[in-house]
């Protein structure tokens, strides 16, 4: 018989599979913070599992789907929006969570990413930034920071770092905001905030990876680098709380105007049976 | 008679089979089938969504097979190049998806609103790794009506994906068409089914095989049932493993897929007297014209057979093999818009059935069909 390292909530008992434990994250990895504020915020909204459709990419954040109880997919990297369209669109009824890496959401799957905005698709996709390719051994990502050194940018990033809030923002996204893994209470608020949002909505959660991003910078010890990113965040007031040479967090856009993606085409589909009805 | 534009007898087919859920990117010369889907799909209540880009498109896809049933994609070669790394996830977890490729003249943007068929290896192949595929072949617009059929409901049952090789001349060609086949259905998931495999439906493994070896059906995504799927190797719980015996269970089975299940699949026209010395062999449009030549050599007396494989992969070497040795085949001549990539195949799976005639390439890679004149010249000249 397998011996359960810890007592399991309630809450863990209904949405982890126990049976994959230990997970295969870096100590001191940001990512079951996140992963847990996911779970409780499912939890605190009254999702069942049944219900849940939960799909993930590549990479340290991909693994996270097959932690998961629900109806989990871990997919290609940069093809986890894509396939969580197709799920939406044929069962609306799903609560749709994607969760990516940096990477995995704004480099490869970058298109996926802006056209998803764009749609308005019913998906919570939640980017564990981490500035780092972890997985493949802690590669310049498109979040590193300029000069940030990594194993493919060991003199610093010469590249200026992708903002995914202004992306997001720019190709419509109906919810978009930013957490950190050092303000845990503020990160959970957020992420039930997008989970219950009907529409496209996104977190970029900055999260560290002491494993890579704060060895190679100088910042190995995990408890350290979340003070670093605590320094280089703050919680705005609004979004026009502008602090130069800093991460604002929070909760840029709510717009709950427009109508979801997969509810369009069931308004169409309606529509055109009436149609055939009144002609038939 | 129905005069039937081609594009428009591959929509009509996925709309009578029962197709809920259509993700494309426009592409010469695909996009009428994407344009009828997107009129037609909304009436049944089937999603039509055209994609940023073709890999976006075979994701979405994907997606829509994981919780629904099976989906479409249409595209040509430059698209169903990047299509490849979906096909590998789709072989990998056993999702049904069938991508059209109405294939055009390559490499790259090559020949976009002309002839070419290229592609063949690259539906075989194209993805990395060894994965299963079926690849079929319509020669003719009602041939694809009725194959567009067939490997929609193959994908749906056996879990596999399917690629349907058109090219141009028949994605754009009216046709007439006598009558339409009796529709073949997708079939429904249902939990049923699966239940008759795994009592309690807490015990369900996305990737065990029933008795007979065959992976177990899919269920209905609101059957209460939960799985987990990946493109990683896996074990049969669909967690990612790389316990060396388990993933050689794993990929030798699905290697094998296409191979369990071919008696099922090999489809071809086989037209001769039993006597023949020379075998005209093509695919795709050029079938029609290696037929009119066959026609027209046996009207002038010439001992010619004809052999149209409209199931490519699993390859019918077996089936093939036969007719050489029953007829006493000396020649094979292979009519095909590429460089010889029909030929190729034949001359591996005749070779591992130790025969040995002499081959013959008529090859065209700049847009033009070969005519049956110049089919039949080949004959001629011995």
């Amino acid at each position: 018989m397998v011996k359960k390292p810890l007592p399991y909530t309630h809450t863990e008992e209904k949405w982890i599979r126990d049976r994959y434990l230990p997970h295969q994250w870096c100590p001191g990895c940001g990512i079951g913070m996140i992963l847990k504020a996911v779970i409780d915020g499912m939890d605190d909204l009254g999702w069942e599992p049944e219900n849940v459709a939960f799909i993930s990419g590549i990479g340290c954040t991909g693994r996270s789907s097959g932690y998961v109880n629900a109806h989990t997919f871990h997919t290609i990297h940069g093809r986890a929006i894509p396939v969580a369209t197709g799920i939406k669109l044929s069962h609306p009824e799903l609560h749709v969570v994607a969760m990516l890496g940096d990477g995995d959401g704004i480099a490869i799957g970058g298109n996926h990413f802006i056209h998803a905005a764009k749609r308005n698709i019913g998906i919570t996709a939640i980017i564990v930034d981490n500035s780092i390719y972890g997985m493949t051994g802690g590669q310049v990502s498109p979040t590193t920071p300029e000069n940030m050194k990594s194993t493919t940018s060991i003199y610093g990033a010469l590249e200026p770092p992708m903002d995914p809030i202004s992306l997001a923002l720019g190709a419509g996204a109906t919810f978009v905001a930013r957490a950190a893994t050092w303000n845990p209470v503020h990160m959970r608020q957020i992420i039930k905030k997008a989970l219950e949002h009907d529409g496209f909505a996104i977190v970029d959660v900055k999260s560290q990876c002491p494993t890579y991003f704060g060895r190679y910078n100088g910042i190995s010890d995990p408890v350290e680098l979340m003070n670093w990113y605590k320094e280089h965040t703050y919680i705005m007031k609004d979004p026009s709380d502008i602090r130069e040479g800093k991460l604002p967090l929070g909760i840029f856009r709510d717009d709950k105007s427009k109508v979801e993606l997969s509810k369009k085409y069931r308004q169409l589909f309606e529509h055109l049976r009436k149609e055939g009805e009144n002609n038939g | 008679m129905e005069l039937v534009f081609g594009n428009h007898a591959a929509a009509k087919a996925a709309i009578d089979a029962g197709l809920r859920f259509y993700a494309g990117y426009p592409i010469t010369p695909s996009s009428e089938i994407a344009e009828e889907l997107s009129a037609e799909l909304p009436k049944v209540g089937g999603v039509f969504i055209q994609m940023e880009d073709e890999i976006g498109s075979i994701n979405a896809c994907i997606g829509a097979a994981y919780a629904d049933r099976v989906a479409l994609t249409a595209t040509s070669g430059p698209g169903f190049a990047l299509m490849q790394e979906g096909l590998g996830l789709a072989s990998m977890a056993e999702l049904p998806v069938v991508i059209i490729d109405v294939m055009r003249g390559g490499p790259s943007t090559g020949l976009a609103t002309l002839v070419g068929e290229g592609d063949l290896l690259m539906a075989i192949w194209g993805t990395h790794g060894d994965h299963p595929v079926i690849v079929v072949s319509p020669g003719n617009v009602k041939e694809f009506y009725i194959y567009t059929q067939k490997a929609l409901v193959w994908a749906e049952t056996h879990r596999i994906p399917a690629v349907v090789l058109a090219d141009e001349v028949i994605g754009h060609s009216y046709q007439w068409v006598d009558e339409w086949p009796e529709p073949i259905k997708i079939p429904e998931r249902t939990k049923e089914r699966v239940l008759e495999i795994f009592e309690n439906p807490d015990d369900y493994l996305p990737f065990a095989t029933d008795e007979d070896g065959h992976v177990v059906p899919l269920p209905p995504i609101d059957a209460g049932i939960k799985w987990h799927m990946t493109g990683s190797a896996h074990d049969v719980d669909g967690f990612p493993t790389i316990m060396p015996e388990k993933v050689k269970r794993l990929i030798e089975r699905l290697w094998q897929k296409v191979w369990d299940i071919r008696d099922e699949l090999i489809d071809y026209e086989y037209l001769g007297d039993g006597d023949a010395d020379i075998l005209l062999m093509s695919f795709a449009s050029m079938g029609m014209s290696a037929k009119q030549a066959y026609l027209e050599l046996k009207e002038e007396g010439y001992k010619v057979a004809l052999f149209r494989p409209r199931v490519l992969w699993p390859f019918p070497g077996d089936e093939l093999a036969d007719i050489v040795k029953k007829n006493g085949i000396k020649k094979i001549i292979i009519p095909e818009l590429n460089a010889g990539q029909l030929m190729l195949l034949t001359k591996a799976f005749l070779a591992d059935k130790g025969i040995n005639v002499e081959y013959v390439g008529i090859n065209h890679q700049y847009g033009e069909m070969i005519s049956p004149d110049e089919i039949k010249e080949a004959v001629y000249n011995g």
